[in-house]
């Protein structure tokens, strides 16, 4: 998995609520098994028109310099709906580093972590806040999101801190690989199991 | 003494193997249940890493997603590379030995349909499915949590998962329920009263006398909706209807092994001193028939209402929503929904595929015919619901009414969303299913939700209607 430290680049403002991953990565792309090559289908239906690949001029990432995003701007509960880890693939296959979000939906958040996308927390009136302040400079001013501080910078230089949760924090800081972090403490999986099979035998034994 | 819990702290706590602090925790899982998608990709990741399956004897495996549902299919599908995944989730899921629900298999069906069915999913225990409406496993009791392909490769690789704890949250359904009222309507309605994202970050327990004396069925659906409105997962605590409904089901404890289980599944409900971070009541007497007139499940209103003006939202976020999703969904604000012609309905899906769904709509169906043009389509919720359903005559009645009968699995809810058999752009479905997002059945096909009845009686008049006027 890709380290994630420090970076600096193009924010993209999306600032809908409820951006389901149907709509981040429509289901007709799912069928495919590498990882990789996602990008294209990435907001499919928002950003071609009539299904095919021509772009639709009006979607923010068909214009430039949004076009070179790396982090994404969104409104409440993004990531909602279907499970798909193919919403997460398309984003980064894109060039997506990190989303920034008054909130995110469960599964989407935790599958972010597994593929090196950072999802930041931030006060609703923070998000919208860095969201005009990108719009104004028309996206040219960047913005940092710093891991090893804990804080993103607006295009205006101000400084929002955010808490990540510190085993992601730490995964994403090294790259590290989360079922080898887990395979770590097999003796006590072990050890649960031993006990449970005495406790709960149905759950092993049908 | 104790500190008073509820169900979700209880099943929680005991399935803990590691504090990894900041609410943080490693949790052992019970069932890990995968289907095509899903199940191919994480198998592949996991022979690709060169990593063993932990506990195969704590996996399952069934097709459901994108397989054909026309009678007669076999690996061939109409969703594009549909047919490599079969293929590659059967290939590896035998190599590991884990037992698979395959095409034939006559306990083949949606998962989230056929794991209470058969008994593999159990009160209590910790469950996990490749796909958000893994929560309808909730319904029986037990902790379930949709997960995405990487997680799913770590449950195969560990028997467990790293999830932070989510906050509780109770939603009591009190009152009473009116005539061709039920649990799709409670949940629909429940996510119009507190919005799409009302829950996020809350495991959710769904309480209240109408909870109490609901069949199990019907504790499915409401579960299954969990996830359209973010919460982490939904649950109802198991109590007699529970035990009765597991009873002699084939992987279920049998003999002193049921006497031990039964024991521990009376200890799981709610403390009634337990601490909720959120509760909401809701008067069931206030429930009518519900029908979504936009592309999120909050955009749910009674079946005899109008389609809302957007100039009335309450704030100008919310006004941008309705507009787009009001543009989508081709309505003019004001129009009683009552006057909006279908072009199709779908009666299938783990919202709505049980067998209660399907006698409940063939009783608005008897006799009836679908309206001319109709494009009607139902899809039992497994194979055995299937054979239930025929055994009672039911696909006679939804066959002489005009509905396809079909062969189980995700079906409409899938296909059309995935490029594969869809409806057409700018017809308006009427269905059974729980997500009316932009394309979802189709570009541009316009879904409507509601439950079994409201669609088998929209599908016969050939417009949306309330199902208290038809009779049945």
């Amino acid at each position: 998995m890709e380290k994630f430290t420090i970076i600096t680049g193009i924010a993209a403002p999306l600032m809908r609520r409820n951006i389901d991953t149907d709509a981040i990565m429509p289901g007709k792309e799912l069928p495919k098994f590498e990882k990789t090559s996602y990008g294209d289908g990435l907001f499919g239906q928002w950003r071609y028109i009539d299904g095919n690949r021509k772009e639709n001029p009006d979607f923010i990432l068909n214009q430039p310099p949004f076009r070179k995003a790396i982090i994404l701007l969104a409104d409440a509960n993004f990531g909602c709906g279907s499970s798909r880890e193919v919403a997460v693939w398309a984003l980064v296959d894109f060039g997506i580093r990190c989303v920034i979000a008054p909130s995110f939906a469960s599964i989407f958040f935790n599958n972010c972590f597994k593929n090196g996308l950072l999802p930041v927390i931030l006060e609703d009136s923070q998000v919208h806040e860095i969201a005009r302040q990108v719009e104004n400079s028309s996206g040219k001013e960047l913005v940092t999101v710093d891991l090893e501080k804990c804080q993103v910078i607006g295009p205006v230089k101000q400084v929002y801190p955010f808490t990540v949760n510190e085993i992601y924090r730490e995964m994403l800081l090294q790259g590290l690989d989360p079922i080898d972090a887990a395979l770590r403490y097999e003796s006590k999986i072990a050890a649960f199991q031993e006990t449970d099979r005495v406790d709960r035998p149905w759950i092993y034994q049908y | 003494m104790k500190k008073p819990a509820t169900l979700v702290d209880k099943i929680w706590d005991s399935h803990v193997i590691m504090d990894l602090g900041q609410n943080t925790y490693l949790i052992h899982i019970d069932r890990n249940f995968q289907h095509e998608l899903t199940g191919a990709t994480s198998l592949n990741g996991i022979d690709n890493a060169g990593r063993k399956i932990r506990n195969a004897e704590l996996a399952f495996g069934v097709m459901d997603h994108v397989l054909d549902t026309h009678p007669g299919r076999g690996d061939e599908t109409p969703i594009p590379g549909g047919t490599g995944f079969i293929r590659e989730f059967r290939q590896r899921a035998t190599s590991h030995g884990i037992r698979l629900f395959d095409i034939d298999d006559p306990d083949q069906g949606i998962s989230h349909v056929i794991s209470p069915e058969l008994g593999i999913a159990l009160p209590g225990c910790t469950y996990v499915c490749g796909d958000s409406h893994t929560c309808t496993i909730g319904g029986i009791g037990a902790l379930a949590f949709g997960i995405g392909s990487s997680d799913a490769e770590h449950v195969f690789a560990t028997q467990t998962i790293i999830q932070t704890k989510p906050q509780n949250m109770r939603v009591n359904f009190n009152g009473k329920l009116g005539k061709e009222v039920f649990a799709k309507d409670m949940v629909l309605y429940l996510i119009a009263y507190i919005g799409a994202a009302g829950g996020i970050e809350h495991a959710v327990e769904f309480a209240g006398p109408v909870i109490r004396d609901m069949p199990i069925d019907g504790r499915l659906t409401i579960c299954n909706m969990a996830v359209e409105f973010s919460a982490r997962t939904g649950i109802v605590a198991p109590d007699d209807i529970t035990l009765d409904y597991f009873k002699g089901r084939r992987f279920a404890p049998k003999g002193d092994m049921w006497e031990k289980a039964v024991a521990y599944w009376r200890t799981l409900p709610s403390d009634p001193e337990a601490h909720f971070d959120k509760e909401v009541d809701i008067d069931c007497n206030e429930i009518s028939p519900q029908v979504t007139w936009g592309t999120s499940p909050e955009h749910s209103i009674a079946v005899d209402g109008r389609v809302p003006n957007p100039a009335q939202a309450p704030d100008s976020h919310s006004r941008m929503t309705m507009e787009r999703a009001i543009a989508y969904i081709g309505l003019k604000p004001g129009t009683p929904l009552e006057e909006v012609k279908i072009d199709a309905a779908f009666i299938g899906s783990c919202t709505n595929a049980r067998l209660s769904d399907l006698r409940e709509a063939a009783r608005i169906l008897k006799g009836r015919k679908v309206a001319p043009g109709i494009c009607a389509i139902c899809s039992p919720g497994s194979y055995q619901t299937k054979l239930r359903a025929e055994a009672e005559g039911i696909d006679r009645i939804f066959r002489e009414a005009g509905f396809e009968w079909r062969e189980s699995g995700c079906s409409m809810c899938m296909s059309g969303g995935a490029g594969g058999e869809g409806f057409n752009t700018g017809q308006h479905v009427l269905s059974t299913t729980n997500r009316n997002f932009e394309d979802r059945q189709g570009r541009g096909v316009r879904s409507h939700l509601a439950s079994p009845v409201t669609v088998a009686a929209s599908a016969i008049t050939g417009h949306i209607t309330d199902p208290r006027k038809i009779g049945g």
